[in-house]
């Protein structure tokens, strides 16, 4: 037992000593967060590797949480325990785990990269850094698809958000998100609301239900979703005519499994995705975080992932280096969420909003769910 | 009596029974401390959160304090004293960034207030920073953090210290413990109350957190905002005039300049303007006691207001809606492996040995099939293009445009739940039927019952115990289900446990989280007793 002990902590001290010899004051561990499938995929092979290819020693292992990042993140910060390095989460969760204090602060201009054209970093991401602690990656959008070989004979295909609403023209189930989020927004659009006012009137009793009830005239022919795979997979059995979903998830399915599936980019909600280092790493943890995030989310890197998925680079500075497909050998630029053709009527996620009024209009909306 | 050795019989039978009991207190001790620290330890601490409260007044201690005179019936908002005291709390609350935390936990009650609290303590620093650029134009010592520690420092504010570091640790959750290399002095403290707070508040972050040295360092905004309040006391303007200590002269030409009016009611509408309304400060004094019974009144779609309890508005009560559907569908499941358990379980205690095995093993793969599979199968098999719709329209006998909606509502839930929770039925049933004597029916029979009251009468009674195994094991398993009601359940078909779930890693409430799972544990127990009372908990047979 104790010969066993002291083998442990030799190797235990021989180890560090050889990543303190390697790195100077970085640990050669590291555990990246994401949301597994396909998106991890990109960015492992957009970032993870390439990094690992330059700093040879260092380790890298994937954990598919980031769905419950902020719980697991606060149970671990209760703890006093912190097992993961860099965390890939939505931007309005970076902001909830910025406000309980348990994610670093990042200067951006100080610790992200400059573009080539010397831009600093600030001024690359702009409007995109929301919040202190959020390193935006990529721009996504929640849209719909719709069944094309479904749309009625004689019909246009659904071009415009009010076709959801409409089911005399299309009829056919819908699949929604089963959360409040993006769906009262689309509900209150169609209800005659100019898009600017749409915040104003939701943040009224009278708007929440006015929401509600344009949501009422559709109700028995929604499936409501809660996984972003579900969608796909209902529009490919012929369960939904059409149904929202990330655009990433769409664009696989056309043109990854050739899916009779048609994109109504009209009314999407962009949002952003990104990293953020969780609060209280040790030193030499967090300076291995800030050297991979530094390197993860320059101009090129972020290019790059678009080489594999269908989500915007949320740099300007990497738009232009945007190229084809790794494997398809498609240009990936025109199926971008941000490209002028699809982006011709957009919302941007409203985070200040939601992270005020996110749990008072979810417990009205399952209320109303389970009337 | 006595015993061999001569001590009484009783005595010495007394220790040697517990001797006895000690020795098998030993044998299960590694096993009961393992399950009280991984399993007991921690299923308290988190139903414990479901009353705790000390959020609020960890934050806003002072705030809190000086609210207790405010009448909220009067309509008024609190007088200038609650919101100086907020001022500090705040400040303090921001560098320590705790007070979006805060603003978190408010929000659950009053929308608005997570906003509210993250802008305003972002802007804290420019309110104090009006008065810091007052009193350096006037004298610019003030400017130097050696002039400000000659002045604050001395000996006899030990008092002030010890209270200023429990504030800290009452806020941070940190022991705050460690040599600060300050003490206030008695005099400062006694001439200049506000500020020798603020200043000892300031000199203790910057020790202990930022590991810096007090007498290096210039104070943060909110000490010469406290200065400024100080000076705003008619007798600190006389006092000052006759100190003579540390800084006098200082202070003294400060006292006698024209300083800005320290007036924080204005400050904060200025920050935010729902900082002067009534039902901001309401929310904060309901919710300012240590502990709270509001979110035990949220599970049961009831609110704490300032008149009492009252019910929630209609479009926002759920729970009760949901425990009664998780109650009365873990029956209906209950119910449905009862029906469909029994015969399975019969044939399998009474078929040939060689064939009973293979359908044992027919029930038990299912049973080391992964939960997610076979949730998964269900849906292909049951939704409108699946694969028993498809052959319903193909046999005729459901019309292709009205296919049968099997998922996404109770029905699927109540489908799948009872495949999957099926072998916890029957596994206790079979044991059951292979202990009951196969001669008892045919003694019943050769004594003239039909086979109807021979089963009746003889063999379902020994049975039973039984499905009272099963049922308790089935309807507790269900009632805690929330991946396949998730899955397949749509929105009628969830339960109570898919909105703890929700509160727990999504919104991150996990007060209420607690509390509905307390309600939950609660309500198992009480059906358990009910069960007892009835059944008999003695009639339960695992095997």
């Amino acid at each position: 037992m104790k010969l066993t002990k002291t083998l442990l902590a030799t190797t235990a001290l021989g180890l560090s000593a050889a990543s303190v010899m390697a790195d100077g004051h970085m640990s050669s561990d590291m555990t990246l967060v994401s949301w597994g499938g396909a998106y991890q995929a990109s960015q492992s092979a957009a970032y993870s590797d390439p990094y690992v290819a330059m700093n040879e020693g260092v380790t890298v292992t994937w954990d598919e949480s980031s769905a419950e990042a902020v719980a697991k993140l606060r149970a671990m910060n209760e703890a006093g325990s912190i097992t993961w390095d860099v965390v890939d989460v939505v931007a309005a969760d970076a902001l909830r785990l910025c406000d309980e204090g348990l994610a670093l602060e990042i200067d951006a201009d100080e610790q992200l990269a400059p573009a080539p054209d010397g831009t600093s970093a600030e001024d690359d991401f702009g409007d995109l850094l929301v919040g202190d602690c959020f390193i935006p990656q990529i721009v996504y959008s929640t849209t719909f698809g719709y069944r094309t070989d479904l749309v009625p004979e004689g019909v246009d295909a659904p071009d415009d958000i009010c076709d959801v609403f409409d089911l005399e023209t299309y009829p056919g189930m819908r699949a929604l998100e089963k959360r409040p989020i993006n769906n009262v927004e689309w509900a209150l659009l169609c209800d005659g609301v100019a898009k600017e006012d749409v915040y104003d009137v939701l943040s009224t009793e009278e708007g929440q239900e006015q929401a509600l009830a344009k949501l009422d005239t559709i109700r028995d022919s929604v499936i409501w979703w809660s996984a972003g795979a579900d969608t796909p997979q209902l529009l490919a059995d012929g369960e939904v005519f059409m149904g929202s979903t990330y655009n990433g998830r769409l664009f696989a399915a056309i043109e990854e499994q050739d899916q009779p599936i048609g994109m109504m980019w009209d009314a999407q909600v962009f949002d952003l995705d990104g990293w953020i280092i969780p609060a209280g790493l040790s030193p030499e943890r967090e300076a291995r975080a800030l050297d991979f995030v530094y390197f993860a989310t320059d101009t090129q890197r972020l290019a790059d992932q678009a080489k594999y998925i269908s989500y915007g680079p949320a740099r300007m500075s990497s738009a232009p280096l945007v190229g084809q497909h790794e494997t398809l050998g498609i240009d990936m630029a025109p199926h971008m969420p941000t490209d002028p053709n699809n982006a011709a009527n957009t919302f941007l996620y409203n985070y200040e909003f939601w992270a005020d009024y996110r749990d008072d209009i979810d417990a009205k909306f399952q209320a109303w769910l389970a009337q | 009596m006595l015993a061999a050795d001569g001590t009484p019989l009783k005595a010495s039978l007394g220790r040697a029974l517990r001797r006895q009991k000690i020795r098998a207190l030993a044998l299960i001790a590694p096993l009961l401390l393992f399950v009280l620290l991984t399993f007991v330890v921690p299923i308290v601490s988190m139903l414990f959160r479901s009353v705790e409260n000390q959020i609020v007044s960890g934050t806003l201690p002072g705030t809190v304090v000086a609210l207790e005179s405010w009448d909220a019936e009067s309509g008024n908002i609190p007088s200038e004293d609650v919101f100086q005291n907020l001022f500090f709390d705040m400040f303090n609350a921001a560098e320590a960034k705790e007070h979006t935390k805060l603003g978190t936990r408010l929000n659950y009650e009053n929308t608005g207030l997570a906003s509210m609290f993250r802008t305003s303590g972002r802007s804290l620093d420019d309110v104090g920073e009006v008065f810091q650029d007052a009193i350096e134009d006037v004298d610019d010592q003030f400017e130097d953090g050696a002039f400000w520690f000659a002045m604050m420092n001395g000996a006899g504010g030990e008092d002030l210290l010890r209270e200023r570091r429990e504030r800290w640790v009452d806020l941070t959750g940190d022991d705050m413990r460690g040599d600060v290399g300050f003490v206030p002095s008695a005099e400062i403290v006694e001439l200049l109350p506000t500020t020798a707070a603020a200043y000892t508040d300031w000199a203790i972050w910057t020790v202990i957190e930022d590991e810096e040295v007090v007498a290096e360092e210039d104070p943060w905004e909110a000490v010469y905002a406290a200065l400024v309040v100080d000076l705003e006391n008619p007798a600190t303007g006389t006092a000052i005039a006759a100190y003579e200590g540390e800084g006098a002269q200082a202070l003294q030409a400060i006292a006698a300049a024209e300083m800005p009016k320290a007036d924080f009611t204005a400050a904060f509408a200025d920050l935010d303007e729902d900082w002067v309304k009534t039902d901001v400060w309401t929310t904060i004094e309901v919710y300012s006691s240590a502990y709270t019974t509001g979110y035990f009144l949220n599970s049961v779609d009831r609110e704490l207001t300032p008149d009492g309890v009252d019910l929630r508005p209609d479009n926002e009560r759920l729970y009760i809606k949901l425990f009664g559907r998780t109650m009365w569908m873990s029956m209906i499941i209950t119910l449905s492996c009862i029906i469909l358990g029994y015969p399975v379980a019969w044939l399998l205690a009474n078929l040939p040995m060689k064939s009973a095995n293979v359908l044992m093993i027919l029930v038990l793969l299912p049973f080391w099939t992964s939960l997610l599979v076979r949730t998964s199968a269900w849906k292909v098999l049951l939704q409108q293009q699946g694969v028993i719709n498809e052959l319903l329209v193909w046999l005729g006998f459901v019309d292709d445009a009205n296919r049968l909606i099997l998922m996404n509502n109770s029905t699927g839930t109540i489908i799948a739940m009872t495949h999957i929770l099926l072998p916890f039925m029957i596994l206790p049933l079979y044991s059951v039927m292979k202990t009951i004597n196969p001669t008892y029916l045919r003694a019943a029979k050769s004594l003239g019952a039909t086979n109807v009251t021979a089963f009746r009468r003889v063999y379902f009674p020994q049975s039973v115990p039984g499905i009272g195994a099963g049922s308790i094991l089935v309807f507790i398993l269900a009632i805690g289900y929330y991946i396949t009601p998730e899955i397949v359940g749509g929105t009628d078909g969830v339960f109570i446990s898919n909105r703890i779930a929700y509160h727990i890693s999504r919104s991150l409430n996990w007060g209420l989280a607690a509390a509905l799972g307390t309600i939950l544990l609660v309500l198992v127990l009480a059906l358990y007793w009910v069960y007892d009372q009835i059944v008999g908990i003695d009639n339960v047979k695992l095997g």
